[in-house]
């Protein structure tokens, strides 16, 4: 088991805390990200009805790619995620757990 | 259109039924010689690759009732059905982003293990339990009563049948196989799902020239232009955000979801999952709403409704039509292996809140030797499946579609803001995770009963008492007020020392199971 005074030495390492506040920025912004896009969606259905049953080509109306889109764009954020996260995220948990073991 | 032979017993899709369930007894039998440990039975001896339990997650969230239900609204109402779908997936991000990673670094098999970390075991089990079981519990009955119609309308058998088929099939799943058994037959159905509505989409952009511009014109033309605008599904802003809230949130603070983050090796593994999850998802939404728009045009929304009114036999109607008996009894029998493999998933999850939370960390003050903690979830599975038979006759003829709502309502409420706290917050003391966990649990519970959807559709009374349909918004921000203040009030100096070291395991995974 670690000693309280290693947990302590960790918890002050500067890299660690880069590390937190890098994650907790990047999962703040894409949240409030995607928050926008639901709730943007939402308000446009509640107050701009007209505008999302306007005709962008025959029939199709511009709510039809707003709608999809909002479905794709959600999976496109969980995949920048997951591209930071694999690529930039491990690489610093790596290095701290290196240098600090555990 | 010819006459249906929906409501039948079709042989088609009863021989394809029987194909799925010997092959899903045939796996429940290999996964129960490797269903020993406690490791084993709620997490499937974390051996699920990411992509599989990708598979596996969409295969949970992914129910008969969206499958038939957003088809259904879809082919009766256009452009509003197009609505609900993107409300599903919306929480899927928001349980990428926060949740996923320190669930699966902080806990062990359900996700009151990541709140008792550093808060004391028995108040904060015992309240996340009830949370569980009350989710588990709606979200439950609402499958159970659903399936027993659903089966009813699509094989002819009498509602009993189906609900005690169901629940004796999920029950041996979860009994014999554990999470092992549970997490292939989700596999198994999500590929089927996914793959039956992926031909059912390509036969029928087939009749359009594989032209999305061509089905919609055809919409247009038999409709009018309203199928393509939104309609009067959103009348009350107020409503729509309470509604939204729920599902942005509950999908984060559902314990059969968040279970499945325990069935993979490691942090790396969950976030993977929860990509592919949601891109299947996502791709399955699309899929149901293009199946949808080809309903209303090749079938037609009368013919549909005269069949079943909410609009529920628009995808098995068109299937009939485009590929005939045998496509049909396909995916008659894919929707029946759906709502098995749901209720399979809930079961477990609230099996392994009343044995591990319950029975383990607050009866047993977490000390039961594993043979002991199985034998107890094999009991709780038993006695779980059982009520679910029961409560599926009972509510046999009611309207529990709400019961869906209510149980996002209450994960987003009760479950989800004492979690994301948990993990996030230093100063959150058990006296404040445990008061907000009520809070949440019993303001959308309670707010629900005096909204429109009981008071006045169930109950019959003239005026609601409370005027949203969903309360979302008040009973989240509720709870996580209730937490702040009680948090201020009853400093917990043990779980903030504690912080420390759950934040070193939250970010790097040190000491993660």
């Amino acid at each position: 088991m670690r000693t309280d005074l290693n947990v302590a030495r960790m918890l002050e390492d500067p890299e660690f805390k880069k590390l937190t506040r890098q994650k907790n920025r990047v999962s703040l912004i894409l949240t409030i990200i995607e928050m926008i896009i639901f709730f943007g969606f939402i308000t446009l259905l509640a107050f701009y009805k007209p505008f999302l049953g306007t005709k962008i080509s025959g029939a199709i109306t511009i709510g039809i790619p707003i709608a999809i889109g909002a479905i794709i764009l959600s999976w496109i954020l969980t995949g920048v995620y997951v591209f930071w996260a694999n690529t930039k995220y491990d690489a610093m948990v790596r290095s701290v757990r290196d240098r600090i073991g555990g | 259109m010819e006459q249906t032979t929906i409501g039948q017993a079709n042989i088609t899709s009863i021989l394809f039924f029987l194909g799925f369930v010997v092959i899903t007894l045939g796996i429940t039998y290999w996964a129960a010689k490797r269903t020993r440990s406690t490791s084993e039975f709620y997490a499937a001896g974390r051996s699920i690759t990411g992509f599989q339990n990708g598979l596996a997650l969409s295969g949970d969230y992914m129910s008969a009732a969206s499958f038939l239900g957003i088809a259904g609204l879809v082919s009766t109402r256009g452009y509003d059905g197009l609505i609900y779908s993107v409300g599903w997936l919306v929480g899927w991000p928001i349980l990428t982003f926060l949740i996923a990673e320190p669930l699966r670094n902080l806990g062990k098999y359900t996700f009151a293990d990541v709140l008792a970390y550093r808060l004391s075991h028995r108040p904060i089990r015992t309240a996340a339990a009830t949370g569980s079981l009350v989710t588990v519990l709606f979200y439950l009955v609402a499958q159970m009563v659903g399936a027993g119609t659903l089966i009813k309308l699509m094989f002819g058998f009498s509602y009993e049948l189906a609900i005690v088929l169901v629940g004796a099939l999920m029950i041996a799943y979860v009994l014999f196989g554990g999470m092992l058994a549970t997490t292939w037959v989700q596999i198994i159905k999500a590929v089927l799902l996914l793959g039956g509505a992926t031909i059912l989409v390509a036969l029928t952009l087939a009749k359009f020239g594989f032209s999305y511009g061509a089905l919609f014109e055809a919409a247009a033309t038999k409709y009018g232009d309203k199928i393509l605008q939104p309609g009067g599904l959103i009348t009350n802003p107020l409503d729509a955000i309470s509604l939204g809230i729920a599902l942005m949130f509950g999908c984060a603070g559902l314990p059969h979801i968040l279970m499945r983050f325990y069935t993979v090796p490691d942090a790396k593994e969950a976030r993977k999952s929860v990509f592919y999850a949601t891109g299947f998802i996502g791709y399955f939404y699309i899929l149901t709403v293009t199946i949808g728009f080809g309903a209303a045009v090749l079938v037609g929304s009368d013919v549909i409704m005269s069949i079943d009114k909410g609009g529920n036999m628009a995808a098995p109607l068109l299937a009939e039509a485009l590929g005939g008996n045998l496509f049909l009894g396909f995916l008659a029998a894919v929707a029946f292996a759906t709502i098995l493999a749901v209720v399979a998933g809930l079961t477990l999850a609230g099996a392994s809140a009343l044995s591990h939370d319950l029975y383990v960390g607050v009866i047993r003050k977490g000390v039961a030797n594993e043979k002991e903690e199985v034998r107890v979830a094999r009991m709780a599975t038993v006695g779980l499946g059982v009520a679910a038979i029961v409560l599926g006759l009972l509510f046999k003829g009611q309207n529990v579609a709400f019961m869906v709502g209510l149980a996002f309502a209450v994960a987003a409420s009760a479950n989800f803001p004492a979690l994301a706290m948990s993990i996030y917050w230093k100063g959150l003391s058990t006296k404040g995770a445990v008061a907000s966990i009520y809070t949440g649990l019993f303001l959308a519970v309670g707010l629900i009963i005096i909204s429109p959807t009981i008071w006045v559709d169930i109950l019959k009374n003239p005026v609601a008492l409370f005027p949203l349909k969903n309360p979302g918004i008040f009973s989240m921000g509720a709870a996580i007020i209730v937490a702040i203040v009680v948090s201020f009030l009853t400093k917990d100096p043990g779980a903030e020392e504690k912080f420390a070291e759950e934040k070193l395991r939250s970010y790097l995974g040190i000491g993660a199971e």
